[in-house]
Parts: structure tokens; C-alpha cells; sequence
């Protein structure tokens, strides 16, 4: 048996890989066999770091070495320099961008200090294709100790913690399962909802990529105490390496007897099948991934009957979603007091955000609720990036809305959250800068929720289209103040009577700019000017004759052709040619394209 | 009455799936997702074998494959391009992005080229955010994105058909 | 009966506990506009997706307004329905379902019958304050039904009838969001699917997006060509129902109906009934047949004989259920066999050509427009039924000749096809069939006068009824079935070798032909149909003659032409054979097998 001294941890979640972090772990693999230490020196290929930004990431351990933006050709100096020679690569080294400085260890880098994380334990330590390595971090161990303990005083427990659900709504998690077990039936099931289908949050993935074993064992856990012997995850089937990692995790907990008849020889049995979405967002709204799971339109029904009573195939079914789950075991082996003494008031433990947008530092992260807005984004986030104005935060997806600058110190919590006119969601984050449009920000996410409307009820089938409808009139430059009008009532109608959340919740991007950036609205209908720039029909690009040097690179990087003029003497842009892709601003050298 | 045509060899993987999964009309969906895995797409006479298989009317396969959007009726092009459109790609300018692959390949999304390549999607979140914009053309991912770059993107795909 | 007390727009109610809120409403006179919702209560019908949104109210304690069609009464429930909130949200919703709407009301088939329209109008609609796209399907029509998808609201009252109560499984919801349908397999047309014309979905409909194929223009064309003698049949459930559209419910209307008939010019009016009692000749003596081979020790003989007089029912034999179709009675519908009848014996008695003689059926059905011209059914090429109406397009015919219905006098059924028998009035009625059978095979098969004419027993609204009629020591059994759902379940036993019965009568239609998809729309009120049975019924108690084979024009028909009943002319003019109808995959598979 092999006693290694050093570990190389090389980030396997999807962003990684599609920055070839498979070919960096075999030429890691490779370099350590050449060097012969394929002994004392271990090649890991892990879930996500979080930090997404700066992927493909390399790590060391057990000196904590970060090495960001590794290319597979720098695997043999890593481990010639830093493995054999005791050197650190300087040059990989992540640097700070408020010292400047190289941050040779990871838990001094602003990223990762404000962090505490629990769902995403393991997450970036271990190979989550590696029940064992699971098992050595005290996997398994919380299911071990709920099966001598009553099912009764393990919702007690949970309850007690203060867990709420983390895909959205923000249920109390404990009250749900004791719900599921009061019901009496022969035949109960446990279902994860895996179906993250926020754009911008991909926070279930990297859980079910970097940890899987953590959901097969908490729903274990939730079998055990609703009376299920049956679980099914959802999933979505555009996460193809999840549903590996998933399957691979339940065949392996199956073989190590965490799964199947009489597990641990206590008599409870438990096994996990799973179903695959198909692309339908509305499908993560409970009713509806029911019925998808049982063959059918995924078309949300109304509640109640709430799927605790009567779920798939009728019978009682806890929907918990994927962090939700991530919580479990933790909280069954530290305490609820544990967990309890996280987070705010009415908002305990921790919340996974998928921070993205115009933000430094793009990535996963784990912070105690009650962690304010600005922590986020600019101690973690590190700030806006290129060193531009911090205009709005957008969270909760869809449903959400957009915070701005008077809410940055606002402590995140599911109930302030929601005062403030969003909501928690699954825990998208998506940073806003000064050059963002808030109504076609708006547009963006109703668009979204057109899309993806089943058509079952009149206010999102016909509603949420004709809000969208609007909103093209007002960015379009065709918008007048009745518009503005109609939006507000039409907003609150389809909140109020839409059949399902998704729904209820579309129109909040709409409301929440409305209310935010009520000036941009107005500019758009009353100016026809969008103050951002970003409205295609109410701006348009010119070349400042006076900057432009006439070097043509503009007008060889425009896609359209639009671009005309003679060497040396300032081009200029025919406007009725100009697609207004803004090419020409980015690469012109010299600042001379503007934007009006 | 309509007759359903397809070789028998078609036909034999179609009810080996179905049986697969027990014949069950529960599982409509995983043997859709297996189907259309094998065939790249789900043409009318499959879904018609499938529901005579599972013995449920063929409205309701077709309803289903008709409400998700992974399911599709007919062949994606050879070379499927997807600009993803999650929130993070669409303020990192995913949008015009989506716009140069339209114009540059002359189809809309849903498309296909009339040669067979090329076929445009737009889908949300494929969670590579610290890559935004990201387009995928098959399984490869390309990141950091600009309406500049998409010439050379089709460009090298155009490439490697010719080599091929 | 447990209940529960609530209070609504003020004032206290006491309920059935789980009573929805549209009906605990309407039980003290508290009307709430529904659109989606419909329940025949006792016939197996309901729909009520909590779809529309129309029906929304406000109810204390919850956040969003509740669909009252999908809220069960609770204890100390507090509910208000027609609050500024209340009314401003179902105006909002009215507005939106028009503005994807056509606004060609006046030239619809709905106008004057429309749900939508008159809630709109209740609603006090004045503008539709939205614009923007408007959802466009191809038209569609089949002989029986036209299809116009551009008015559908998706209140899936259609999808609830084809596939719960007839589970015929061909209008199903497609695609998602605005652009979702209810829609046939790859849109085709409804006369390529496994549509059996029964009409139910256009019974349910609440607009003109399903409509009868209207064969008026064809009657008034014929009506006014001086070469041809038109005569006119009416089925039993005409009578029961038509006096409806004229303000006369709940009563049979036959004297008037015969006057209006002749107002508007048919040279004989006749009625279905005699045929129905010719068809119980023809099918009692075939029922008798099988029976004597059976209780002979034939074993080859097809037992259960099952009805063959609903064109919706033999459809989905043979499209579903073709291994059954040998035990269908050969003998044809009454339509079929008064057309047969009419062109020749009667064509005859007039020294005219058949193709001289127009056959016009009022019915209250739209499958027999499809059986009309099966091509079976034609000789020659001319129809034995040339022209089929439903009972509105009857009603529709009297307003345009100005007649005033109601102060018409009662005038009788021209000679001799118009005279009947109290057995062939309820064949309208399901149960009806059998009964009017039995009470002729009963006498011929005994030899002995029946003691007690009605069959109680067979009479009721159960979806699936069975009874056991003694015959002088021979116990026979009878099965029953309305609506295709309930047949589906008897015809499977058929097909199983387990049915119980040596009959089995089945109409395709809830409360059988009086249900029928041309009848006047019974807008869920089951009370209708109800009344419509007690009327037949009640003619029939009238009746002095009340078994078919006491009908002094049927014998004469049989004297005079076709000789024995089941004989060779009889067998030549009043009979029929079946097809196999059902999709054929495994013939093609096995051609292209053979072929490759």
C-alpha cells in the first residue's frame, strides 16, 4: 500500500474540462511516473474548486498551492519544479489582485477566506469517482448513525437545524419529511431535484460532479426517515458528466452495501434509480418534475395536493433539491446546534451562490447566510471587472430580481431577499456593470420564462408573452407611458393568478427594474435613448475623427463591411450597413470608436 | 392507415430499448432520451413504433417530445453548434455572438445548413460562466468568444471537412 | 357526510367537505365565471385543470389569488369573489385569452352559443388593451368535425373528453409556452387519426375551435331542386333535446319538431324510430340466433353479441379493437337501415329512381355524417343517407325559415315509415338498445306476452351496468356500457374470453345518443341530460305500442318486401361487415422483412 506525502488536485468540473483539464491530470500522471514517484505522489482529478474565473486549476496538497490557468504542458515543470525540487511554479501562482502579489497558499486568497463550506465539503479534495475517498472524510458516516437512531428524532434533528429548501422557495426542510412520513402509505419515494435549470447557476452540477456519494447518502438518510425505499434523482440530461459521476457513485454504494436490501444490516433498504430531463426549466417546479419523471408533459398541477401527500404514481414523495441534501449528513453528524449557530435569524447555515457576470472572479462559492452583498462581490468576487461601475446584482434567476448599489449591505437571507424584491432561488448571482441595460436585462429574463412556459395557464401562456411583447416595443424605441402602465398591472396580474411559480415569479426581473430603475424605463419610452447603450435600435457607433488614426483595423474586423475609409485618414461607419456588434470598439487600439 | 416503414433492423433496436425499460409508459422519456441517442433525432414513424410499443396513443409521445426541447423531430446538422444564452454568456455579449452565427451561417436557431453541417441551437448555462461567452460546436467548447472570432470557429470546422 | 363551514362574500355556508368553491358558491347563488371547468357530475366527464384562471378569488390567508374550480372548501375558510382585485385580475385574464383570439364572432359557428363570448360580455368587455403575435393553426376537417385551432384557449375540456371519458387518445396538448395546441399526432388531419367522430369534443367545447361539419347549405340546396322528393328522418334523441334551443327544456317536442319539418319543405318526414324497431327485428333475431346455436353447444358462435347501432363505437372496434368485430351485430344503424329501406321499398312505393329520392337525418350525433358515407353504405354511388344534420343544425335550419317553434302546432310522422314503437323512442337512451331488444326476444324466444314491459334494471347512469333477464329458466346476461372509456374496459373482456354477458350494448356518448356531440351544448349540466332521458322515457310510457315487433308497418315492410327477419333480402339491405382499421405496423414490418 502506498503512503503518499503529496497530493496533486487537479479541477475535474465541466468549466476545467473544457479547458483540457483531462489531458493536465494525465500529463501530471505521466510526469509523476516518470519521475518515479507514483508511490508517494497522487494524481487526483477532483469536482470544482469554485473558482471558475482562473480554471484550469492545479492544487497541491498538503501545501495548499494554487496554480491557476494550468495548460497541460506545464504538468512536467509543476511537478519537476515543485514535486521533486521543492520549488513552487511562481509563475502559475495566482496573483492578488490588491497586492499584486503572487498568493502561493489558497486559504490566504481573498476568494476563499469569507467562504465556509459545508454543501461543498468535498467539492475540490476528493475524487468523486472514489467511494473510498468519500468514506475517509466521514462519508457515510451520518447515514451509519441515523439508522441506530429513530426516524422521528432524526426529522427532530433537522428540524432543528433550521435548514430551509435550496432550490428555491426555501421550505423548512425537516417540516417537509415529517409531512412525507405522517402520510400513510405502502409505498413512499424520495426524489432529488437535480433539474437546475437557472441560466447562470450551476451550483447542483458541481455537487453531483465533485460529490455525488453526499446526495446518494442523504437521500439514505431522508428513505429512512419518511418510510421511502425508493429514490429517484431528476436530472438534468445536459450534465452528462454528472449523470456519470451519479451512476458511478450509486454502483459503488450499491457494491459497498450503502445501498440496496438491509443496508449496514439494520433491515432498512434503499435503492436509487434515475430519470433524465429533457430540457424544460418549468420541470425543477415540483408537480411538474412528477409528472416528467412519470412520462408525461412536464405541466406543473395545482397544489394542493402537495407531492408529500400525493406524488409520483400517487404515492407520498419528499422532493428535496441537490444542496439541499448536500446539508444532510453534516448537520446529522455535527448537530443541529451546529448548524443552527450559522446564518441569520430565520435563515441557518450556509447557501451555495454561482457568482457570474461582470465580476473578477467568476465561480462557485459557499458563504454563511447573512453574508452581505457586497462581501460577495468584492471581497470574494473581487470587484467589477476592467474596472467599471457596479451597477446591479441579479439574483434568483428568473424568478428573482435585480438588487443595486443601496442593497449591497443588505445581509443575504431568504427573507430579506424577498423584502427587497427578489428572492434566494437556487442561488444564481449574476453581476451587473454600467454598461448593462436594465430593461433589456428584464427582456433578457422574460424571454427566458416565455421560452420555457409550459402553456398551461392563461397569465404565462398569453401574459408573460404579451410582457415580453412590451418590453420589445420599449427597447425597440416604440414604447409609450401606457406601456409603462399596462407593464405594472399586467406584472401583478400574471404574479397573482399564474397556476405554478415559475409563473408567479416572472414577472419579478420586470417589477424589480421597474422599481429600481424606473429612469431607465423612462429614458427608453419618453427619450428614446437607452442611457446604457446597449439598445441596438436606440444607439448607434461612430469613429471620432479626431482619435482615429486611420490604421483600418476596424474595418477588417468588421463582420458587415460597414466600415470604409482610406489609410491613414479617420474611417467611418455606414450606419445603415453597421449590424452594431461593437467589434470595431473593441479592438480599435486607440479609444476612438464611441458608442451614443 | 397509415403504414410505419422503417428496416427491421430500425425496428428491433427501437423495441429492444422500449423492452429495456420494461415496456413502461412511465419511462417514456429515458427511452425517447435512448432513442434519439441511437437515431440523432426522433422521426414521426419512431415515435408512432414507440407508443404501438408501450401501447399509449401516439398523441402522447408526440406531446412529449413536442414540450422538451432536447427531443427533436428532425437530423441536427453534422457539426451542432450551441451558443449558450445562460445569463452570465448573455452579459459577457453571448447574445452577439448568437447573432454573428446566424448571419455568418445564414440560418436561424433551430436551423440547419441546406448542406447538412451545420445546425444552430442556443441553450442556457452549460456552466462553464468563467468562460463566457461559450459556444459548443459538438462536444468542444470554445470560450471567451467575439463576434470576430465566429468566422474562424465555422472556418474550422469547414476545414475539416474538406481534409475528411 | 362530513362538512365544514366557510364564509363567502359574506355570508356563512356549510358544505360537503372537498366541495370545490365554484359549487359551494353556487349553492347560495354565488355564480363564479368558470372557462375550464366543467363536471358532468355522474357520467364520468370532468375537467378542471385550473387552467384559465377565470374563476380566481381571493381567499384570506393566501398570497395569490385561488382558482375557485381547484380550492377545496376548508374550515373557517374566508373567500371573496369579486373584490377591485378579484374583478381588475379576471378582467386582466379575459383580456389576454382575446388578444389571442379572432374577433370574427358574428361569421363564427359558435356565435350565440360561445362561453367565451358571453363571459366576455358578462365581463363587460370593451377593449383588449394587448396586442402583439397571434398564434395560427392550418384548419382542419374531417366529415364530421372542423377544427379551427386559431380559437382555442387551451381549457382542455377537448383533451379531458378523448382521452379520460372516450379514451380515444387522438387531441392531446403539443408543443409548449404561446405556442402549445391542443393538437392531433404531427398535426394531421383528425380523419388520418384514431378519431372516431363521437364528438364529444366538440359537446365540451367552450368555443368555435371545435365545430360540427355543417351540411345546411346541402339540405337547402336539395330543398329547392323541384326534381326531387326529400325525405327527412329524425333519431329519437332529436326530440328530447331540440325544444332547448326554442326555450322548451326539459320536454320531447316530436309534434312540433314533425310541423317545423314540414314548414321547412322535406316532402315526407319520417322517423328514425321505425327503423330502430326494424333494427330490433334484425339484431334480436340475430341475438336469438347465436344464443339457440350457442345453448345447441356451438361453441364457434360469437358471444356476447355487441351493438353495432353507434357509428362512434363501431369505429373504435375497428380502429382499436378488430379481433372483436365478429361479435358486433351484422344489422346497421337505424339511419342506415331507414336509408336502405327508404331508397328502395319506399323509392318504389313512389315509382321513382333511388337517386331522386333524398335521404335527410337530423341526429343528434356528428359520427353518422361519417357513417353516412361509408361506402358501404351507397349503391351505385348514390348514399342511402344522402345528408346528415345534427340537432343545432336543425334548430339553426327553423330560426332561418322564420319559424316561430313554440306556437306550432303538434302534427304526426308521415306513413308508414314514421310510425313506431315505444321501443324504438329509447334507443335514444343508453340502456335503451337492450331494452327495447330484449323486450322483443324476451316474447319471441318465450312464446309468452312479457308481464312487465320496463326493464328498470337497464335503465340508470352507471358508465357500466349489468343485469341478468331471466328467459323462461334461461338466465341471459346483460352488459352495458356509455361513454368509449366504459366500452373500452367491456370489449377488452371480449377479447380476454371473459365477458360475462351474451349482450352487450354500448353507446359511445355519456347518457348515450341524448349526450350526443350534436345535440345542444349541455354547458356540464348534467340535469340536462337527465331530463332528456325522462323524456324519452316518458313517450315511451305514452306509447300504445311498445315492443318493436308490435310496429303494424314493420310487419308490413316484412310481408310486403323483405320476407323473414335476417333473411336474404333483409341480409342483403340490412346488414353490414366490418374492417380492420387499426394501425399496421406489424403487416409493414413483416413486408419489409420478407422483402429484405
Amino acid at each position: 500500500m502506498a503512503h503518499y506525502h503529496t497530493y496533486i488536485l487537479t479541477c475535474g468540473g465541466t468549466g476545467c474540462r473544457a479547458s483540457h483539464s483531462p489531458q493536465i491530470v494525465a500529463a501530471l500522471q505521466q510526469a509523476v511516473d516518470d519521475a518515479g514517484l507514483s508511490d508517494e505522489v497522487k494524481v487526483i482529478r477532483t469536482g470544482c474548486f469554485g473558482f471558475c474565473e482562473q480554471g484550469p486549476i492545479v492544487k497541491v496538497v498538503p501545501d495548499n498551492t494554487f496554480y491557476v490557468s494550468v495548460k497541460p504542458e506545464d504538468a512536467s515543470e509543476i511537478v519537476r519544479e515543485h514535486i521533486v525540487m521543492g520549488r513552487k511554479v511562481e509563475r502559475l501562482l495566482y496573483i492578488s489582485p490588491e497586492t499584486g502579489k503572487h498568493v502561493p497558499d489558497s486559504r490566504h486568497m481573498e476568494f476563499y477566506k469569507p467562504q465556509m463550506r459545508i454543501a461543498l465539503r468535498n467539492c475540490g479534495f476528493i475524487d468523486p469517482e472514489n467511494i473510498e475517498e468519500y468514506i475517509a472524510r466521514d462519508g457515510y458516516a451520518a447515514l451509519g448513525k441515523v439508522l441506530r437512531m429513530k426516524p422521528e428524532d432524526v426529522i427532530r434533528e433537522i428540524m432543528a437545524s433550521g435548514l430551509r429548501g435550496r432550490g428555491g422557495g426555501g421550505f423548512p426542510t425537516g417540516l417537509k419529511w415529517k409531512i412525507t412520513r405522517e402520510v400513510q402509505a405502502d409505498c413512499k419515494y424520495v426524489v432529488c431535484n437535480a433539474d437546475e435549470g437557472d441560466p447562470g447557476a450551476f451550483m447542483d452540477r458541481s455537487i453531483l460532479e465533485g460529490d455525488p456519494h453526499s446526495i446518494v447518502e442523504a437521500m439514505a438518510i431522508n428513505g429512512y426517515c419518511t418510510g421511502a425505499s425508493k429514490g429517484l434523482v431528476y436530472i438534468r440530461a445536459e450534465y452528462p458528466l454528472a449523470v456519470h459521476r451519479l451512476q458511478v457513485a450509486i454502483a459503488q454504494a450499491r457494491e459497498y452495501g450503502m445501498l440496496g436490501d438491509d443496508i449496514m444490516g439494520t433491515g432498512f433498504s434503499f435503492d436509487i434509480e434515475i430519470r433524465y430531463g429533457a430540457g424544460a426549466f418549468v420541470c425543477g417546479e415540483e408537480t411538474a418534475l412528477i409528472h416528467s419523471m412519470e412520462g408525461r408533459r412536464g405541466e406543473p398541477t395545482v397544489k394542493p395536493p402537495y407531492p408529500s401527500e400525493c406524488g409520483y404514481k400517487g404515492a407520498p414523495t419528499n422532493v428535496n433539491n441537490v444542496e439541499t441534501f448536500a446539508n444532510i449528513p453534516p448537520i446529522i453528524l455535527r448537530g443541529a446546534e451546529w448548524f443552527a449557530s450559522i446564518g441569520t435569524e430565520k435563515s441557518k447555515g450556509t447557501k451555495v451562490f454561482a457568482l457570474a457576470g461582470k465580476v473578477n472572479n467568476v465561480g462557485l462559492i459557499e458563504v454563511p447566510m447573512g453574508t452581505t452583498l457586497r462581501e460577495v462581490i468584492f471581497d470574494i468576487g473581487g470587484g467589477i471587472k476592467n474596472g467599471k461601475r457596479f451597477k446591479a446584482v441579479q439574483t434568483g434567476g428568473p424568478s428573482g430580481g435585480c438588487l443595486t448599489e443601496k442593497h449591497l449591505d443588505t445581509p443575504i437571507d431568504y427573507d430579506n431577499l424577498l423584502a427587497s424584491g427578489s428572492m434566494m432561488g437556487s442561488g444564481g448571482m449574476i453581476v451587473m456593470d454600467e454598461d448593462d441595460c436594465m430593461v433589456s436585462v428584464a427582456k433578457f429574463y422574460l424571454e427566458f420564462t416565455v421560452e420555457e412556459s409550459c402553456g398551461k395557464c392563461t397569465p404565462c401562456r398569453i401574459g408573460n408573452r404579451r410582457l415580453l411583447e412590451i418590453l420589445e416595443r420599449i427597447t425597440a424605441g416604440h414604447g409609450t407611458e401606457d406601456d409603462l402602465k399596462e407593464l405594472k398591472n399586467l406584472a401583478a396580474v400574471i404574479k397573482d393568478t399564474s397556476l405554478c411559480a415559475l409563473g408567479q415569479t416572472a414577472p419579478n426581473p420586470v417589477l424589480s427594474t421597474m422599481e429600481n430603475f424606473w429612469d431607465e424605463y423612462v429614458a427608453h419610452v419618453r427619450d428614446k435613448s437607452c442611457p446604457a447603450h446597449r439598445c441596438r435600435d436606440l444607439m448607434s457607433y461612430y469613429i471620432d475623427p479626431k482619435i482615429c488614426k486611420g490604421c483600418s483595423l476596424c474595418s477588417r474586423v468588421c463582420p458587415a463591411n460597414a466600415i470604409s475609409g482610406v489609410l491613414k485618414q479617420p474611417y467611418s461607419i455606414d450606419q445603415t450597413a453597421c449590424i452594431k456588434c461593437g467589434t470595431c470598439m473593441d479592438k480599435c487600439k486607440f479609444g476612438a470608436i464611441g458608442v451614443r | 392507415m397509415e403504414k410505419i416503414c422503417m428496416p427491421p433492423k430500425r425496428i428491433e433496436e427501437i423495441r429492444a430499448i422500449c423492452r429495456e425499460h420494461g415496456n413502461d409508459a412511465g419511462e417514456l422519456i429515458n427511452i425517447l432520451h435512448a432513442v434519439q441517442n441511437k437515431l440523432g433525432y426522433l422521426p414521426r414513424e419512431v415515435q408512432e413504433l414507440i407508443a404501438m410499443e408501450l401501447g399509449i396513443p401516439v398523441s402522447k409521445v408526440y406531446g412529449v417530445v413536442t414540450f422538451y426541447s432536447f427531443f427533436t423531430m428532425t437530423p441536427k446538422g453534422k457539426y451542432p453548434v450551441s451558443v449558450c444564452m445562460g445569463t452570465a454568456c448573455y452579459v459577457r455579449g453571448g447574445e452577439k455572438v448568437l447573432e454573428e452565427f446566424k448571419r455568418q451561417l445564414g440560418i436561424d436557431v433551430g436551423g440547419t445548413t441546406p448542406d447538412g453541417l451545420f445546425s444552430l441551437d442556443s441553450l442556457r448555462c452549460v456552466g462553464a460562466c468563467g468562460l463566457a461567452p461559450v459556444v459548443m460546436v459538438g462536444q468542444k467548447v470554445f470560450g471567451r468568444l467575439a463576434p470576430a472570432d465566429v468566422k474562424g470557429i465555422i472556418d474550422e470546422f469547414v476545414a475539416l471537412e474538406r481534409g475528411a | 357526510m362530513e362538512t365544514v363551514k366557510l364564509t363567502i362574500d359574506g355570508r356563512h355556508v356549510e358544505v360537503e367537505k372537498g366541495m370545490n368553491l365554484v359549487e359551494a358558491a353556487a349553492s347560495i347563488g354565488v355564480k363564479i365565471p368558470t372557462l375550464c371547468y366543467m363536471n358532468l357530475h355522474g357520467l364520468g366527464y370532468g375537467n378542471g385543470p385550473g387552467a384559465c384562471r377565470i374563476c380566481v378569488v381571493e381567499v384570506e390567508g393566501r398570497k395569490t389569488l385561488a382558482p375557485a374550480c381547484k380550492t377545496s372548501c376548508t374550515e373557517g375558510m374566508v373567500v371573496r369573489t369579486h373584490t377591485p382585485r378579484v374583478v381588475n385580475a379576471r378582467r386582466t385574464v379575459m383580456e389576454l385569452i382575446l388578444s389571442n383570439h379572432p374577433k370574427d364572432c358574428l361569421v363564427c359557428p359558435k356565435n350565440g352559443h360561445c362561453e367565451l363570448q358571453e363571459l366576455a360580455c358578462s365581463l363587460g368587455i370593451r377593449e383588449v388593451k394587448y396586442d402583439g403575435e397571434v398564434t395560427s393553426f392550418p384548419k382542419d376537417m374531417s366529415l364530421s368535425i372542423v377544427r379551427d385551432m386559431d380559437k382555442c384557449i387551451m381549457c382542455r375540456r377537448c383533451e379531458s373528453a378523448c382521452n379520460e371519458l372516450q379514451t380515444v387518445g387522438v387531441l392531446s396538448a403539443a408543443g409548449r409556452g404561446f405556442h402549445a395546441v391542443m393538437g392531433t399526432p404531427f398535426g394531421e388531419s383528425l380523419q388520418d387519426t384514431g378519431c372516431v367522430n363521437c364528438g364529444q369534443c366538440v359537446a365540451v367545447c367552450p368555443t368555435g375551435a371545435l365545430s360540427e361539419n355543417s351540411n345546411m347549405a346541402d339540405v337547402l340546396r336539395v330543398l329547392a331542386d323541384p326534381a326531387k322528393k326529400v325525405v327527412v328522418q329524425t333519431a329519437p334523441a332529436v326530440r328530447a333535446a331540440l325544444g332547448e334551443e326554442f326555450g322548451l327544456g326539459g320536454q320531447s317536442v316530436t309534434g312540433r319538431m314533425t310541423a317545423a319539418l314540414r314548414r321547412l319543405g322535406f316532402d315526407y318526414v319520417f322517423d328514425t324510430d321505425f327503423a330502430a324497431d326494424l333494427t330490433i327485428m334484425e339484431e334480436g333475431t340475430e341475438l336469438l340466433g347465436r344464443l339457440k346455436a350457442y345453448l345447441d353447444g356451438d361453441r364457434s358462435v360469437k358471444l356476447p353479441l355487441m351493438t353495432s347501432c353507434c357509428p362512434g363505437w363501431v369505429s373504435f372496434v375497428e380502429k382499436n379493437f378488430p379481433e372483436a368485430e365478429d361479435y358486433l351485430s351484422t344489422a346497421k344503424s337505424p339511419q342506415q337501415m331507414f336509408g336502405a329501406v327508404a331508397k328502395s321499398y319506399f323509392a318504389s312505393k313512389l315509382g321513382i329512381d333511388r337517386c331522386d329520392l333524398v335521404v335527410v337525418s337530423v341526429m343528434p350525433c356528428v359520427a353518422k355524417k361519417s357513417e353516412a358515407a361509408r361506402s358501404e353504405f351507397s349503391h351505385d354511388g348514390d348514399p342511402d343517407v344522402n345528408i346528415v344534420l345534427t340537432t343545432r343544425e336543425l334548430a339553426q335550419l327553423i330560426r332561418q325559415f322564420n319559424i316561430d317553434f313554440t306556437s306550432l302546432p303538434e302534427e304526426n310522422f308521415d306513413m308508414p315509415l314514421g310510425v313506431s314503437t315505444g321501443a324504438g323512442v329509447i334507443f335514444g337512451v343508453t340502456g335503451g338498445v337492450i331494452e327495447a331488444a330484449v323486450r322483443t326476444a324476451y316474447e319471441v324466444y318465450t312464446g309468452r306476452k312479457l308481464d312487465r314491459i320496463d326493464f328498470t334494471e337497464l335503465r340508470g347512469t352507471d358508465g357500466i351496468r349489468s343485469a341478468t333477464v331471466d328467459f323462461n329458466g334461461v338466465p341471459i346476461n346483460i352488459g352495458i356500457a356509455h361513454t368509449l372509456g366504459n366500452a373500452r374496459k367491456l370489449v377488452k373482456e371480449v377479447v380476454a374470453g371473459t365477458s360475462p354477458y351474451h349482450a352487450i350494448e354500448v353507446m359511445a356518448c355519456p347518457g348515450g345518443c341524448i349526450g350526443g356531440g350534436g345535440q345542444p351544448y349541455h354547458r356540464g349540466d348534467a340535469s340536462l341530460l337527465a331530463m332528456r332521458a325522462t323524456a324519452l322515457y316518458g313517450e315511451d310510457a305514452d306509447k300504445n305500442l311498445r315492443k318493436s315487433h308490435e310496429n303494424p308497418y314493420v310487419q308490413q315492410l316484412y310481408d310486403e318486401f323483405l320476407g323473414e327477419p335476417c333473411g336474404h333480402l333483409a341480409h342483403e339491405l340490412l346488414h353490414t361487415s366490418y374492417y380492420d382499421r387499426k394501425p399496421v405496423v406489424e403487416e409493414c414490418i413483416y413486408s419489409i422483412k420478407n422483402n429484405g
